[in-house]
């Protein structure tokens, strides 16, 4: 009985390292293939680098304009993820607090559109915003993000809202808050653990996005980062180790911070599913 | 004083949601509907003027065997990855729920690939496929590898699943582990001293007791299937001969690179329609099938 139980064990255990390789080997083999040369990679992309070499790194920094890149996804991130999670938070708080049809038939209408795709609404989009001038701007795409990030977001803050006590808010209201007032010193603070859920996935989805910004910046200096190796890619296709380098720099970013921040990631997914 | 209060109700709506509801509408509900009224056009993306056509783009649509054609490829990908995903998603959860050191370290990295964006994931993968494994595939004397797989239609189209498959079974693994951690131990425990196995475990207590986090991953699979883009671009870029191109892809190159925005327009309904109808049954279905622990 005991024998048996150990070996399931340990069968349990390879499968499990067998498939931990299968997910990370490919973020290896990138990494190996950066530090070699064109013609190392092609004679052999298994091997050991011969030599540690940066050259392919500062050459692919440089053709991909990485440091603009990397500011302009930065910025974008950066400023949607936090006007998506208050902008949200004040929404969710009104649907909560003023229960009117309207606001019950708007809730509604934005937890539906959920269901619409971005092909749908991407022709028209661009179409609208084009001929108002509103494109090739990091703030066109920002208030973009807003208004597609919203749904979700108003959704899974408006689950927690109606969870909270009035009574906590009518106590600041008697010592003479206002409204504003209340929501950011009693309200959103007890909504903390929601924040982060909301801020993480909308981190993950911006920050790799590519169709949208594909289809508003249109200027080389504007570019994300998902952009910049877009068009890297199509002007060096074969210089390998270039390539490889260009790839290696831009995950190498998010996997440090995912070091440091993994536990709060996967709990905030977690917590995102069970709306 | 009612119509104070009436205002003070108004400022109070429109301070907190106003930003929020203007954004939404002018970004999705705008475009969504003015949408539906350029697929009545004739619109060419450059002209200043359109005229009505009625229903020429709608016919046309169903004249379209290309779009079709991609949109048959669309729904058997979706199938094949729905079920991929979440088959391998759920075995690596139920494995990481069970007794064994170095969960976390597991967990961390089946996770890792939806830390990063499709279209570096898909040139990660363009280049093992063209270049690793083709080397592997000579190298060993393996024949399935030897030529590149991007290079023939049939296995193309494989390597989209394949990685569609590994990018997205570790987030849907976080969900079940999420799910499995809710189910009663008590339970498993009673079943256990009433003689049941691991199987029947599994199949009378486990699976029943998941079908919630059964629907979300589903869902958010069948989501991803359908609007698959960045992966599909840069990992084939719809080749060889045209032949892994997805719906997505194709919808863009036929309004943006084929200026035919109209059209365009009525093909992105028409897929806008089939995603309705597919994850409305999908949630009314399996809700059905919900029970109580």
């Amino acid at each position: 009985m005991n024998v048996s139980k150990a070996l399931t064990k340990m069968v349990r255990y390879i499968v499990l390292v067998i498939f931990f390789c299968l997910y990370i080997l490919p973020f290896i083999l990138v990494l190996l293939n950066s530090l070699k040369e064109r013609t190392e990679i092609i004679s052999n992309p298994l091997s050991i680098p011969k030599s540690i070499n940066f050259a392919n790194y500062l050459s692919a920094m440089e053709k991909m304009n990485f440091a603009n890149s990397f500011m302009n996804s930065l910025i974008i991130t950066v400023f949607s993820v936090a006007l998506i999670t208050i902008f949200s938070a004040m929404t969710a708080y009104v649907f909560v607090r003023i229960q009117s049809k309207l606001n019950k038939f708007l809730f509604f209408l934005m937890v539906a559109s959920m269901i619409i795709p971005f092909q749908a609404i991407m022709i028209p989009l661009v179409q609208i915003y084009g001929s108002i001038g509103f494109l090739n701007s990091k703030w066109a795409l920002i208030y973009m993000y807003i208004g597609f990030g919203a749904s979700l977001a108003v959704f899974i803050y408006h689950g927690l809202i109606k969870s909270i006590p009035l009574e906590l808010e009518e106590a600041a209201m008697i010592d003479g808050a206002s409204r504003l007032q209340i929501f950011f010193q009693v309200v959103f603070p007890l909504l903390k653990p929601t924040t982060m859920t909301i801020v993480i996935l909308n981190v993950l989805w911006i920050w790799n996005d590519f169709l949208l910004p594909s289809l508003v910046l249109i200027k080389p200096e504007e570019r994300t980062l998902p952009l910049s190796t877009f068009y890297f890619f199509g002007t060096y296709s074969v210089d390998y180790g270039l390539l490889m380098a260009g790839l290696v720099v831009t995950i190498i970013p998010v996997i440090i911070v995912y070091l440091f921040t993994q536990r709060y990631i996967i709990q905030g997914v977690m917590n995102g599913s069970i709306k | 004083m009612s119509s104070q209060k009436f205002f003070d109700k108004l400022k109070i709506q429109l301070l907190f949601s106003g930003p929020t509801l203007f954004a939404f509408f002018t970004v999705v509900i705008l475009p969504f509907l003015y949408g539906i009224y350029l697929t009545f056009t004739n619109w060419d993306g450059v002209s200043t003027s359109h005229s009505f056509v009625g229903m020429k783009n709608y016919l046309a649509v169903l004249d379209d065997t290309a779009f079709w054609t991609s949109l048959y490829k669309t729904m058997k990908y979706v199938l094949l990855t729905v079920i991929l995903i979440n088959v391998v998603g759920f075995f690596l959860a139920y494995m990481l729920t069970t007794e064994i050191r170095g969960k976390n370290l597991f967990r961390a990295g089946f996770f890792t690939p939806n830390l990063i964006g499709g279209i570096i994931l898909g040139f990660l993968w363009q280049f093992i496929f063209s270049n690793v494994l083709v080397y592997i595939g000579e190298h060993f004397k393996i024949g399935i590898f030897s030529s590149s797989w991007l290079a023939d239609p049939d296995k193309a189209f494989w390597t989209l699943v394949i990685v569609t498959t590994w990018q997205y079974s570790g987030y849907m693994m976080v969900i079940y582990i999420a799910g499995l951690m809710n189910i009663p131990k008590e339970l498993l425990e009673a079943a256990s001293i009433d003689g049941a196995n691991a199987f029947v475990r599994l199949r009378k207590i486990i699976l029943p007791l998941m079908v919630p986090s059964f629907i979300v991953c589903v869902f958010l699979s069948l989501q991803r299937g359908f609007m698959v883009y960045d992966l599909n671009i840069a990992l084939t870029n719809g080749g060889p001969y045209k032949s892994t191109q997805l719906v997505s892809m194709y919808v863009y190159q036929k309004a943006f690179l084929s200026q035919k925005y109209g059209a365009g327009q009525a093909e992105a309904f028409v897929l806008f329609l089939i995603v309705a109808i597919v994850t409305l049954i999908q949630v009314y279905v399996s809700k059905k099938r919900e029970v109580e622990a």
